[in-house]
């Protein structure tokens, strides 16, 4: 075989890229998608190296050193970079530490309500007929229910805690993945590799396993890292109001309510847990927007 | 008298991956009245330079030309304002493609046809209305009155398709542009589109514009062919002689690939075997539909009672057009679909006491698009193997050995065998897809029009491959068409299939030359081909 | 026609019924209601006692036969916190939510269409950048911190609008702006990408090849496809606005359903928060309907079918 590969022209040229290439090429051609991995990047290290980057214990309240001021404002000082709250604990180390809260609840409600839209979305789409009109017909009820308040409710009868967090996240946060997985399943159910399958006596589980699934799992990844920004914005909006996180655990969204008392003359006590928020999340969005834009066009044409 | 004057025309499209050439140094001209066709296969630059002569062209394409003139009027001088005030529409009509989607949805087919000219100040509502009234009824619209107050929706594609040219039509154009304007219908209604482009061209002294990949379709009604390739014109001159006397190697190569009607078909017919491979007795498929949750139900019955049977090492063809049932058949055929009544017997044991992957080994399907007939996240070994491992049949390494075989047999280089679908050309993932086909050795196929989504040079490998094939493993092959030519080419009977209905059966020779079905008489009579062979022009002369 | 919006109600009845059923079930089902009411200290006895009182102790199917006999009555029953009828306590505070509601939607219109319209026509412009600048920026911005930054500012910095309470119009400006610019990244995303999908049609083309061009192409033939899943959207973000009034009113101290909603949670009022849900998920249905409504009278696809 090697000796009929020699005598054929050379391919560099004109060989097409396999999709793997291809997505390494536009990956690292798309600044956005750089940039918003980057940032994810760093918040993960970040959280895995939280007690070797935090200056202080992030619990521990030094009552002579309340509400100090960040190094940068008068009677600030390099011990407390960012200042302290109101308890006295470092700001910068609950910063840290917080990364961890969003990240586990971000990636387990994400994990969630992946696991029952695409479920949901796949047997929709692959079956139709009245279990895609119930399906479709839970997801106009889910979409009609209230989410915030609803988890907020949960939250609260359940008793607070970070598994329940995740758990009530999840379950309301499954529709997109439905949405997406169901309408990309129905397109590719009607393609003629699925028929091929099934006329060499492939039953449905093997259809979906081997044809469907791997088909849908670029889509699932994009979902994946919007809904993981959502659910960080989600836990946040909980602990906020009191329903999420509890003290003393550092949630950034509990951080902004524990400095909202404060506000108005300590004002990064507010401001500072909103940019590490901001951050994370449009990281997460935009390496989301990027993967899209790497992934959507199949290579049909290309 | 020159009406239209193209010289040395470029088109550039910018891609994230450099500058594109599309069209390279293309010089076109065309008398008044005359018709012109420009043929070429997908990606030869032929709707792009049509595009550029109406500055349709998409944002990210550039056009240079040493000159381009329309009725002496120097068209890169006119400004926006002033080119659209005067060449779109008054001067040059344009129509589509796609006759489903060329419309707008959501206004009435008289609000369409009347506002250019009410815009324009051409005429009044009133005006505008009659006229349109009467350009409908010219093209052969029933009820034109009624039709003005439809919806595109309620049309059928062929109506369209008559209402795009009326529409061009209402501001009287001294050129009309048609691009693939019958590539998407039906070929009984495709003959009388065009028909009906080529009395109204001649009645209105318009010129006209035919663009196609079809050389047969453009060849028939036009006076003077050019033919572009790779964005370049290479041929250009009368209609007879790029058909008779091709110069360019290209012209050539596309004449000797269209698979051709006249003269007698290439397969006698003369098939011994008796013992039926696969067949259907009186299959009955309805469907049911509604549409949403709960709307109307409504029933259609695809399949009306067929019965049809393929005998060993036979190529029969099932012929019809869209809707006919044709598919239905095959994919009862096939056991992705259960007939509502009636049975499928293979080698005279119902279908339903085999295993589907018994089934498989059977009998495996070749379909239509090459392009999602692949698992675009599978390598090939993987896709080819397959049908095996569904099967559980051999080891890793047996069955490596059959998809090397399969490829080989199809004539896929071996060292594509990891490579993804997106990196083949059409022609080869159709390969592949039969390649996938063969691994387990069946006994039949069946085609379903494996050749349409395919650029005609490649038609014609493919349908070689095919023929090859079932001569040399023994195969018994169904092959679902619309195409006429090829079923010239490769068939030993013939089935015509019409709402439901098998109308005709029979050898290729008795019912292509001397079809008892008026239907199957239409459908050949359609059927696009050259208007004389070289021989009866010799003798012409 | 009719039909259809009948067939449409319908559906929409059947939803708003569901939906009060998987609230019940959630609320009563999830956890031991009367342990919330009492109180995670409460002894096994007092527990027992609220048990009893609030009738707790029947079975569920009977419980949700009672509320929904009750509501088809309009009457959703006693609140455990405030001890009057429900029904009475959301009438009260409905006006500030609505409005809060319908000025947010103005909000979003007034940002997002015209962001979303221009980008689409002028794709990889600085207007395009601008908008997706925009969109991506505020979707990851946390509503509630958006919120205490405006009050920040406007309080302390430039006090033109008030930032708590709800006596005059110029209350609303401020949650209205933050409860609106949550809706923006949608609402103009879709806008965008809605008006390039159409643009690039085939009838777009034939247009074009007829003479039309600019404002009058836009007019004339891509407004009105371009509109309708925008009406969608627009009806889908009015309803969820109801239920995102829960932020925006306790930071603004807005006297409205959200507040209430928030302070029925922490006072463990379980008829209030089943009642809320109810009413914010048929506000939610009848938006949808009203949607569906107009997308019929404007795309003769679905009108005649």
């Amino acid at each position: 075989m090697s000796t009929t590969d020699t005598t054929l022209p050379p391919v560099t040229a004109e060989r097409r890229m396999t999709p793997a290439e291809m997505f390494r090429q536009r990956m690292f051609g798309h600044r956005g998608f750089l940039l918003g991995a980057g940032l994810m990047l760093l918040i993960v290290l970040i959280a895995i190296f939280a007690p070797l980057l935090a200056p202080h214990d992030p619990f521990t309240q030094t009552l002579s050193a309340r509400m100090l001021p960040p190094v940068w404002s008068e009677g600030g000082n390099w011990d407390y970079i960012l200042g302290t709250d109101q308890n006295g604990r470092d700001y910068l180390s609950r910063l840290i530490y917080g990364t961890r809260v969003s990240i586990t609840i971000g990636l387990g409600a994400a994990t969630v309500g992946m696991l029952i839209g695409v479920t949901l979305g796949v047997l929709a789409g692959y079956f139709g007929g009245w279990i895609d009109h119930g399906i479709s017909f839970l997801l106009t009820a889910q979409l009609a229910l209230p989410g915030l308040l609803l988890a907020m409710a949960l939250v609260f009868i359940i008793g607070p805690s970070i598994w329940v967090v995740i758990g009530i996240v999840g379950v309301l946060h499954w529709t997109y993945y439905l949405v997406v997985t169901r309408a990309a399943t129905q397109r590719i159910r009607s393609q003629d590799f699925v028929a091929a399958a099934a006329a060499s006596g492939a039953t449905s589980r093997q259809i979906i396993w081997h044809e469907i699934l791997p088909n849908l799992l670029s889509q699932i990844i994009v979902i994946f890292t919007f809904e993981l920004g959502i659910a960080i914005l989600a836990e946040s909006s909980l602990s906020f109001l009191g329903v999420g996180i509890q003290p003393p655990t550092p949630s950034w969204g509990l951080m902004i309510a524990e400095g909202k008392q404060a506000m108005f003359y300590r004002p990064w006590l507010v401001i500072l847990p909103g940019i590490c928020l901001f951050l994370l999340v449009i990281g997460a969005n935009l390496m989301g927007d990027g993967l899209r834009d790497i992934t959507s066009p199949e290579g049909r044409n290309e | 008298m020159t009406l239209l004057d193209i010289q040395n025309l470029d088109i550039t499209l910018s891609l994230p991956n450099g500058p594109l050439h599309v069209v390279r140094d293309v010089s076109l001209s065309l008398a008044k009245g005359e018709a012109l066709g420009i043929v070429g296969e997908s990606g030869s630059g032929k709707s792009m330079t049509a595009l550029a002569l109406m500055r349709l062209l998409p944002r990210s394409a550039s056009c240079t030309a040493a000159r381009m003139a329309f009725d002496g009027q120097d068209l890169p001088a006119l400004d926006g304002p002033a080119f659209t005030a005067a060449i779109p529409g008054p001067k040059i009509g344009m129509i589509f493609q796609e006759p489903m989607t060329s419309l707008n949805p959501v206004y009435t087919i008289g609000r369409q046809m009347t506002e250019a000219a009410v815009a324009r100040g051409l005429l009044s509502v009133p005006e505008a209305r009659q006229k349109a009234v009467a350009l409908l009824d010219r093209v052969g619209i029933p009820d034109p009155q009624d039709r003005m107050a439809q919806y595109p929706h309620q049309l059928s594609g062929g109506q369209r398709q008559r209402v795009m040219i009326a529409m061009t039509l209402m501001l009287d154009p001294d050129l009309l542009i048609a691009d693939e304007p019958t590539t998407a219908l039906d070929v009984t209604v495709q003959a009388q589109i065009l028909d009906l482009l080529d009395d109204l061209r001649r009645e209105r002294q318009m010129g006209l514009i035919l663009i196609s990949h079809d050389l047969a379709v453009v060849a028939q009604r036009t006076d003077r062919v050019a033919v572009m390739y790779m964005g370049e014109l290479v041929e250009q001159g009368s209609a007879q002689d790029v058909l008779f006397e091709p110069r360019h190697d290209y012209t050539k190569a596309l004449l000797a690939a269209i698979p051709r009607l006249d003269g007698p078909p290439r397969h006698a017919g003369d098939s011994a075997a008796t013992d039926e491979v696969i067949a259907a007795r009186d299959v009955t498929r309805r469907f049911t539909s509604r549409k949403g949750l709960f709307g109307p139900k409504r029933e259609t019955l695809a399949l009306d009672g067929v019965s049809l049977s393929v005998k060993r090492g036979e190529t029969l063809a099932l012929i019809g057009e869209s809707g006919s049932g044709k598919s239905t058949l095959a994919r009862i055929l096939l056991g992705l679909d259960q007939p509502d009544a009636g049975e499928v017997r293979m080698l005279d044991r119902p279908v339903a006491d085999l295993a589907p992957t018994d089934r498989a080994a059977f009998v495996q399907p070749v379909f239509q698009d090459p392009y999602t007939s692949l698992n675009p996240r599978r390598r090939l070994a993987e896709i080819i193997a397959r049908p095996l491992v569904l099967r559980d049949e051999g080891d890793r390494a047996s069955r490596l050995a059959a998809v090397e075989e399969a490829m080989e047999r199809v004539r896929l280089p071996a060292r594509l065998l990891h490579a993804y679908p997106s990196q083949l050309s059409g022609g080869q993932r159709q390969r592949v897809a039969i390649a996938r086909a063969l691994v387990t050795r069946p006994q039949a196929l069946i085609c379903d029009e494996p050749t349409s989504a395919l650029d005609v040079s490649v038609q014609a490998q493919i349908l070689d491959l095919l023929d090859e094939l079932r001569r040399d493993m023994g195969l018994t092959c169904l092959l679902v068409t619309h195409d006429m030519a090829v079923v010239h080419e490769v068939a030993d009977r013939i089935a015509v299939m019409y709402r439901g209905r098998i109308v005709e059966e029979g050898s290729a020779e008795a019912v292509l030359s001397n079809p008892s079905n008026d239907y199957t008489a239409r459908l050949l009579a359609a059927a696009p081909r050259f208007g004389e062979t070289a021989e009866d022009r010799q003798v012409a002369r | 026609m009719l039909r259809y919006i009948a067939l449409r109600g319908l559906l929409a009845l059947l939803v708003a019924f569901t939906v009060s059923l998987a609230a019940f079930l959630l609320l009563n089902v999830a956890a031991d209601p009367a342990q919330a009411i009492a109180g995670e200290d409460a002894t096994p006895e007092v527990v027992e006692t609220i048990r009893a009182r609030y009738g707790l102790d029947r079975p569920l199917a009977v419980r949700y036969a009672d509320w929904l006999g009750g509501v088809v009555q309009g009457d959703f029953g006693e609140s455990y916190y405030w001890h009057k009828p429900v029904a009475s306590l959301v009438a009260d505070r409905a006006d500030e939510t609505i409005t809060l509601a319908f000025s947010a939607l103005a909000v979003t219109i007034l940002i997002a269409i015209p962001l979303g319209a221009l980008a689409a026509l002028n794709p990889n412009s600085w207007i395009d950048r601008l908008a997706l600048g925009v969109a991506v920026s505020a979707q990851a911005v946390p509503n509630f911190w958006l919120g205490l930054i405006m009050i920040i500012l406007f309080a302390v910095m430039v006090p033109i609008f008030p930032v708590s309470g709800d006596d005059s119009w110029r209350h609303f400006v401020l949650p209205a702006f933050v409860l609106g610019a949550s809706s923006v990244p949608a609402v103009m995303r879709l806008t965008r990408t809605g008006l390039i999908e159409v643009m690039g049609a085939d009838y777009i083309r034939t247009a074009r090849s007829k003479g039309f061009r600019g404002w009058q192409l836009l007019r004339r033939h891509a407004l009105r496809n371009a509109i309708l899943p925008v009406i969608s959207v627009l009806a889908v973000q009015l309803g969820q606005k109801f239920g995102g009034s829960v932020i925006t009113e306790s930071i603004f101290a807005i006297n409205g359903l959200g507040r209430l909603a928030l302070e029925s949670i922490l006072g463990a009022d379980i008829p209030t928060v089943q009642m809320l849900i109810f009413v914010f998920a048929i506000v939610f249905v009848a938006m949808n309907l009203l949607a569906d409504i107009l997308n019929a009278a404007l795309d003769p696809r679905i009108r005649i079918g």
